[in-house]
């Protein structure tokens, strides 16, 4: 099994993708809501990694 | 309303633990049931390539037992493919570093999505869900 080394941003950027794809799937249904939907999930994904991310490094100091 | 029989929605629920989306192909919805397997499959094969830990159950004070038998059974859910590593002897040790706990996460996530995958595969069979 291949090592695959991955920084912050890419762990998070793979964990929303799969996870939106799975609400996505089970909550909506038709196909059209379900890709709306996904999409929606992952764009709340990428608002929340670059909010937290900017409030963690603004904490910091 | 009455409750649903158990033998309507055992074997489904049982089939799509083991076999992340096979519920959904037992109850002929192949896309939506390829795409549960994708998904979950590839959430836990990233945990397994970015060498995250498999959680032992432990029992210490509260947050430990919380966290320790949380992820455990987190791990348990995602059916076969944890069950498969295991047997395989992937044995990963709990080491520092971001990447190892990005995988540690990623192997308890792809139970999560199971475990969503199983939610919907039994209010499909319960017929709560077209």
């Amino acid at each position: 099994m291949p090592k695959m080394t991955l920084s912050h941003f890419e762990a998070s950027l793979l964990f929303a993708f799969f996870t939106s794809i799975v609400l996505g799937v089970i909550t909506k249904r038709t196909d059209r809501e379900r890709i709306r939907y996904a999409a929606y999930c992952f764009g709340c994904f990428i608002v929340s990694i670059f909010g937290l991310s900017w409030l963690m490094y603004l904490g910091h100091g | 309303m009455a409750p649903t029989p158990v033998s309507k929605w055992a074997g489904v629920v049982a089939l799509a633990w083991l076999i992340p989306g096979g519920g959904h192909f037992l109850l002929k919805r192949p896309g939506r049931g390829a795409l549960l397997a994708a998904c979950v499959a590839a959430t836990f094969l990233l945990g397994l390539m970015m060498r995250g830990a498999f959680f032992q159950p432990k029992t210490d004070d509260l947050l430990t037992t919380v966290i320790y038998w949380g992820g455990f059974i987190g791990n348990l859910m995602a059916g076969i493919p944890y069950l498969l590593a295991n047997w395989l002897g992937y044995n990963q040790a709990d080491v520092a570093g971001h990447v190892h706990d990005y995988g540690s996460k990623f192997l308890v996530a792809a139970g999560l999505l199971n475990i969503l995958a199983m939610v919907d595969a039994f209010e499909i069979a319960t017929g709560k869900k077209d």
